[in-house]
């Protein structure tokens, strides 16, 4: 069931979009930014407030990088992997991030459901590369000090939350 | 007369300029100059005039572009304007820039466009990553409404207009002109056939023009300063200033407005500050990473439209991505056509299946795995997925680093099926 803020987000994304089908990937956003992700039960549940089929929504969820269709952590990291950054060696900063979060790769979650590391195109910083954006804040000429210090401070931010329950803990019980 | 339009009034605490300082720097006089003094036709007959071509990397005429929508007369219902601020391309970081220090201008542009093409409603194509670009445009659109440069009988005249902002959830394809407009209406991103084009055939099948945010910029100061004066701001026959950029391992990454046409010695050496101590350079990519690379034989051509294709590659965004010689291109080039690889719509074969092809075969390459016959099979990738074979240009973009990788740095290429290894790697 959509919450009644859901839906007021929806509907507005339809008052600015051009027809109401084209707030999909808006109302797919919106769903996502108070539930972390978009289970197949949001996904019915948007497809029918859209008058779509949830097919054919999910072929545009599918379709867009940061709809998320699997649960993710209270944040997600996104570490840019494209060409300026590669140069600027991201690839260390890479190895030293998923020992500092202790996953082993690309679309993991912490333990704590803390963090989801994802990869990410070019971000548009490519003057301050490496460079990573932490849900929707943008970090620049990263190295391992200040990546340490971007975490550590997600943490001690999240701390008085920890023992709440996490998007990702919600998500697998939809599931 | 000012030398540099698009970025002269921005402020170096990097804060978007609020509208009254724009309005002192001279902002929203060209248009109101354009509602109340001159017809659409006259708008667009000055910015013919002045020779501004696209600034989004395909070059072309902007005037031509607008001229091409049918006018009111010949044809029934709306028209849109549309923002291309969906800067995606590896390397580029142009747009971030003026959309996020001087919104208004990238408005005011957008507002005298709609005018010129006659178009009621523009939506500005946010890339999801540009969060503060789309909050500071969506501030400076409010400030535009309440002095009357948004909304019902602009400035007294008869021109209505609306601006929306859309963010878009994050796809490459999103940025190609018909893919934009599906994303709009809500679709897949896919791009569609050309015939018709969209100034006939656009969002929502009604005439609509996509233009790129430092395209649109360029407007105001023409419309205010005359088509002379903008010819004369370029050192070659492409008009006008451009944004330049250089990121890799020089000393000091950035972006620059300098007359069309700087050579990139001058950027690299005088605005980037040369290559850091212990890096030589060794190639370059002009415009962003489906630019096909240049070598410091070229470092002296001017970076415009006709010289950069003249020289075998492109002008694209003219943000400069620097190859040095202790980057392996074959990685680079890999690490490029993975980009590629992974988003590709798969609307159409060449694209989908010949990206993830190549991509291994550089992977097998890199790591030592590649055989000598693998170079034949990457040469006729580059023809088999170029110009002519796909709907949009996707994958002629993804083989135009790694056809000029094969032409300029062929040994290393070589070394690597040889040595069965790396070379770069110690």
């Amino acid at each position: 069931m959509l919450t009644q803020e859901e839906r007021a987000a929806i509907s507005e994304g339809c008052d600015s979009s051009p027809s109401a089908r084209a707030a999909a990937p808006h109302a797919l956003g919106a769903v996502q930014a108070s539930r972390g992700w978009i289970s197949d039960e949001s996904l019915s549940d948007i497809a029918e407030f859209l008058h779509m089929t949830p097919a054919e929504l999910d072929s545009i969820a599918t379709f867009y990088n940061r709809i998320y269709r699997s649960p993710v952590g209270r944040h997600v990291i996104l570490l840019c992997d494209s060409v300026s950054c590669w140069i600027m060696d991201y690839e260390y900063l890479l190895n030293h991030l998923l020992t500092k979060l202790g996953i082993s790769g690309f679309g993991e979650t912490t333990k704590d459901g803390m963090f989801t590391l994802l990869p990410s195109a070019c971000l548009g910083a490519c003057d301050h590369a490496p460079a990573m954006m932490v849900d929707r804040e943008l970090f620049g000429d990263l190295t391992r000090q200040s990546i340490d210090t971007i975490i550590d401070q997600y943490r001690i931010k999240d701390g008085d939350r920890r023992t709440a329950q996490s998007p990702l803990a919600t998500g697998r019980k939809e599931q | 007369m000012i030398d540099s339009p698009l970025t002269h009034a921005m402020k170096p605490t990097k804060e978007a300029l609020a509208i009254d300082e724009y309005e002192d720097a001279g902002g929203y006089a060209a248009l109101r100059t354009a509602v109340t003094e001159m017809t659409p036709f006259d708008v667009t007959a000055a910015v013919t005039d002045s020779n501004l071509r696209g600034r989004g990397g395909a070059g072309f005429p902007t005037g031509k572009k607008w001229s091409f929508v049918p006018p009111p007369g010949k044809r029934t219902g709306a028209a849109y304007l549309v923002v291309n601020a969906d800067e995606m391309e590896p390397g580029t970081f142009k747009d971030r820039l003026l959309l996020e220090q001087n919104p208004h201008l990238v408005l005011e542009g957008a507002l005298a466009a709609a005018f010129a093409i006659q178009a009621q409603t523009v939506y500005v194509f946010v890339r999801w990553a540009y969060a503060k670009a789309a909050q500071r445009l969506t501030k400076a659109i409010i400030e535009a409404q309440r002095r009357g440069y948004i909304g019902d009988n602009v400035l007294g005249s008869k021109f209505c207009v609306r601006v929306h902002v859309h963010t878009s959830h994050g796809r490459y394809l999103c940025g190609e002109e018909t893919g934009l407009l599906n994303a709009l209406e809500g679709k897949r991103a896919s791009p569609r056939s050309k015939p018709p084009f969209p100034q006939v055939v656009g969002l929502l099948g009604r005439p609509t023009v996509v233009n790129n945010v430092e395209t649109l910029c360029n407007i105001p100061p023409i419309l205010r300063n005359g088509a002379a004066w903008f010819k004369a701001l370029s050192k070659t026959g492409d008009s006008g200033t451009k944004l330049y950029g250089a990121s890799g391992r020089v000393n000091a990454p950035g972006l620059w407005e300098l007359p069309m046409g700087t050579t990139p010695r001058e950027i690299i050496e005088k605005h980037a500050g040369g290559m850091k101590s212990g890096y030589n350079l060794r190639g370059f990519l002009p415009g962003g990473a489906s630019t096909d690379f240049l070598t410091d034989r070229h470092l002296d051509v001017p970076m415009d439209f006709d010289a950069m294709q003249k020289a075998g590659s492109r002008l694209g965004t003219g943000t400069m991505i620097v190859l040095d010689d202790r980057t392996c291109p074959v990685a680079m080039v890999h690490n490029l056509v993975t980009f590629f690889a992974r988003e590709s719509c798969g609307w159409c074969t060449p694209c989908r299946d010949g990206l993830p092809w190549t991509q291994n075969i550089l992977a097998d390459i890199e790591q030592g795995r590649g055989r000598p016959e693998d170079l034949d099979r990457l040469e006729l990738h580059c023809k088999l997925l170029g110009p002519g074979r796909t709907f949009c240009a996707l994958a002629p973009g993804a083989v135009e680093p790694l056809q000029s990788a094969l032409k300029y740095f062929r040994e290393d290429f070589e070394r690597h099926i040889t040595e069965k290894r790396c070379p770069y790697k110690h």
